[in-house]
């Protein structure tokens, strides 16, 4: 009678291969727990979005705004240009660059973390 | 302005130059998905240059500066709207919907609810879009060409449409990436050029008082022809003399009359004697003073709501423009579609600087032109009369060249776009047909463009197309790519619905608007600015009648909402190509 293999304990580390693809399937199958993970990641991605439009919206709204409520602000200059046409051709242009650049920057680290998650050991 | 043969050369040439750039492209284009979508291979950086050069229209180069010279600072908003709708694409629309994988608009309404017969809605809503954007163009063309070479209206139309033909049928969207992208170089550099150079002839002698509390004042003689029936506001009759129909009755170099509005009727030259005040159209602001304010409004009553409006309708209404959207489809993956939107701002800030400044110079170099209302050739023709010689004609020639670059570029677009939803969604989808497609959608604008009253300035009319697409469009994507509980019959309900209501102010308003004082001057001015109204009621009747047919939700609308939302690298991506 020969001997019997001896007996291997199975390390924990082994499984995290398996795990990767288990997830990833989930996400892609459409289990409920990979529907799970799309909300939220559709839920914070617009998030995302709506907070960054509504500064955008404050923001350029409050130019009509100030200037119905205070006439005299327009008529202010700054190195011979006035503050009205100032705002209006050139420093809203930067505003709209930057808050786009923002949302690049947040909606692709976004995805980062989500793949993250994905992708994580249990 | 009779033509000078460098115009002449230099309007060719941009011409030449779009073909050939075209041609070489064509070279590459073999398969539909070549056609409709340069087989999704151009990188962030290229589509970003052919996205503004497309995206630079008749409006944005001519129209803009028209606008600013006539009423001010209220028209600072138009720029502002256009770059700032990138920013709306950019938050809510650019990265799910190209990971959509859809080719088209119609693609889009069919990938996300399934129906075959909102996917015909969306394609005529399409279809009408382009038509609206197309006729400024056309109209801009025949403008051009009038006040440059003094060619019939009709020529400018059918010479763009002719080249801008050519090119589409020849190559589709592989050739006319290459084609815009050189084309945003152009018209960059064709206004960016006369207006540092108007810029430095300003600070060089300090010409004028803008802020003050004068008309713009001419600098040398100037006869005037009057080319439609115009009533002018005269603040200052000194040096004024008319020949012609004034007020009703014939007059023969007379002084135009005490101060106020007077009525000039086609085919009267006013003659203004060097230093005298310039008339302007009336219902514009005519003092310096009330023209740098801002609040003024474009003309006509509530300008607090045209301002609102016009927000509005541009801020949502480039992530409704099928040309627009078509490009986006064209990126590698949904990254790449978010960073072409982000360099896409850059671009247009960068441009718009020129016209805004090209405006204000012409309002002081060429006030004459504040008379007949045909300020949108202020571009063309400021370089020319401020910087006189060898200097202004070349300078004249740069923005001729530049302009004939916009009108092709956009026209390009908005017929790749036309064709691209008519061929596959009416046609069979074979190459042939998005050829067949494509001369249609040139065509059909021609007769359009030289009927449509001219009224209304570029920048006004491109506008309206802008309340369109945010009236249609924008709600079914914006509603389609983060709302669950979207329905095909929703959908469809708020495409009629803001589509009629938008589709008939543009009607009503290209036709020659509504009396300016009739009930408080509301009707004017909402259905020459419908979009505040006509945007939130498309976006209330889809969700209404979407929660009322809750029933009929997709049931893969899971499936969609993670290939939409997914980054790529998860491999949920599916492209989509029309079956043929």
């Amino acid at each position: 009678m020969s001997e019997r293999p001896q007996r291997q304990r199975v390390v924990l580390a082994h499984r995290r291969g398996a795990r990767m693809v288990r997830t990833r399937v989930e996400v892609q199958e459409q289990t409920p727990v990979g529907d799970a993970l799309v909300r939220g990641l559709v839920r914070a991605q617009l998030g995302l979005a709506l907070r960054l439009g509504a500064v955008l919206v404050l923001l350029v709204g409050a130019i009509p705004l100030l200037n119905a409520l205070f006439p005299g602000l327009g008529a202010v200059t700054v190195f011979g240009v006035r503050l009205n046409w100032l705002v209006l051709a050139g420093l809203v242009y930067p505003l709209l660059y930057g808050v786009g650049w923002a949302y690049v920057h947040l909606a692709e680290q976004g995805e980062r973390d989500f793949v993250g998650v994905v992708d994580a050991e249990p | 302005m009779t033509g000078s043969p460098l115009t002449a050369a230099a309007l060719l040439a941009a011409a030449v130059a779009t073909i050939a750039i075209g041609a070489y492209g064509v070279r590459f284009s073999r398969t539909t998905s070549d056609f409709l979508v340069a087989s999704r291979t151009v990188g962030s950086q290229w589509n970003a240059a052919a996205i503004s050069g497309e995206y630079l229209s008749a409006a944005s180069f001519l129209g803009v500066a028209g606008l600013i010279a006539k009423y001010g600072a209220d028209a600072l908003w138009y720029p502002v709207g256009f770059t700032a709708g990138y920013l709306g694409l950019l938050l809510f629309v650019a990265a799910p919907l190209r990971r959509s994988g859809a080719y088209t608009v119609p693609d889009f309404a069919e990938f996300r609810l399934g129906s075959t017969r909102l996917r015909k809605i969306a394609m005529i809503v399409v279809v009408v879009i382009c038509v609206f954007y197309l006729v400024p163009q056309y109209q801009g063309a025949g403008l051009t060409l009038k006040t440059l070479l003094g060619t019939p209206v009709w020529l400018g139309p059918v010479a763009v449409g002719a080249i801008v033909l050519t090119n589409v049928v020849a190559g589709g969207m592989r050739s006319i990436t290459f084609v815009q992208a050189f084309q945003y170089w152009l018209k960059l550099t064709a206004v960016a050029i006369p207006a540092l150079a108007l810029a430095g002839l300003f600070l060089a002698d300090r010409g004028g008082d803008l802020g003050g509390p004068l008309p713009p004042t001419v600098q040398q003689d100037t006869t005037v022809a009057i080319d439609t029936d115009v009533v002018v506001q005269v603040t200052e009759p000194a040096g004024i003399t008319v020949t012609g129909v004034l007020d009703g009755r014939r007059v023969d170099r007379a002084p135009i009359g005490a101060p106020g509005r007077h009525e000039l009727d086609a085919g009267a030259t006013l003659s203004l004697a060097a230093g005298a005040a310039t008339p302007v159209v009336a219902g514009t602001p005519s003092s310096g003073r009330e023209w740098i304010a801002s609040g003024g409004g474009l003309g006509g009553e509530h300008p607090m709501y045209q301002v609102v409006s016009i927000m509005v309708a541009t801020f949502l209404g480039t992530m409704g423009l099928p040309h627009v959207l078509v490009r986006f489809y064209t990126n590698p993956d949904g990254r790449a579609a978010r960073r072409t939107a982000l360099a896409v701002i850059a671009l247009l800030a960068l441009f718009y600087l020129f016209p805004t400044l090209l405006g204000v110079f012409a309002r002081l170099y060429v006030p004459q032109l504040l008379i007949t209302g045909t300020a949108d050739a202020a571009v063309l023709l400021a370089p020319g009369s401020a910087i006189g010689g060898a200097a202004g004609q070349l300078l004249a020639a740069l923005v001729a060249a530049g302009a004939i670059a916009a009108f092709l570029a956009t026209s390009s677009g908005l017929l790749v776009s036309f064709a691209g939803a008519l061929a596959t969604d009416v046609l069979g989808g074979r190459v042939r047909d998005f050829r067949i497609a494509a001369v249609l959608g040139g065509v059909i604008p021609i007769p359009l463009a030289l009927a449509a009253s001219g009224g209304l300035e570029l920048s006004r009319s491109v506008g309206l197309a802008f309340a369109v697409a945010a009236s249609t469009l924008c709600p079914l994507l914006v509603l389609g790519i983060w709302w669950r509980g979207l329905t095909a019959v929703g959908a469809g309900c708020g495409l009629a619905v803001g589509g009629l209501l938008s589709g008939v102010a543009v009607t009503v308003a290209v036709a020659g608007g509504v009396d300016d004082d009739l009930a408080g001057g509301w009707p004017a001015v909402l259905i020459g600015y419908p979009a505040a109204v006509s945007v939130p009621l498309a976006f209330a009747t889809m969700i209404v009648v979407s929660r009322v047919t809750r029933s009929r939700v997709p049931a893969d609308v899971a499936q969609s909402f993670a290939r939409m939302h997914l980054p790529e690298n998860l491999g949920m991506g599916v492209e989509r190509l029309p079956r043929s």
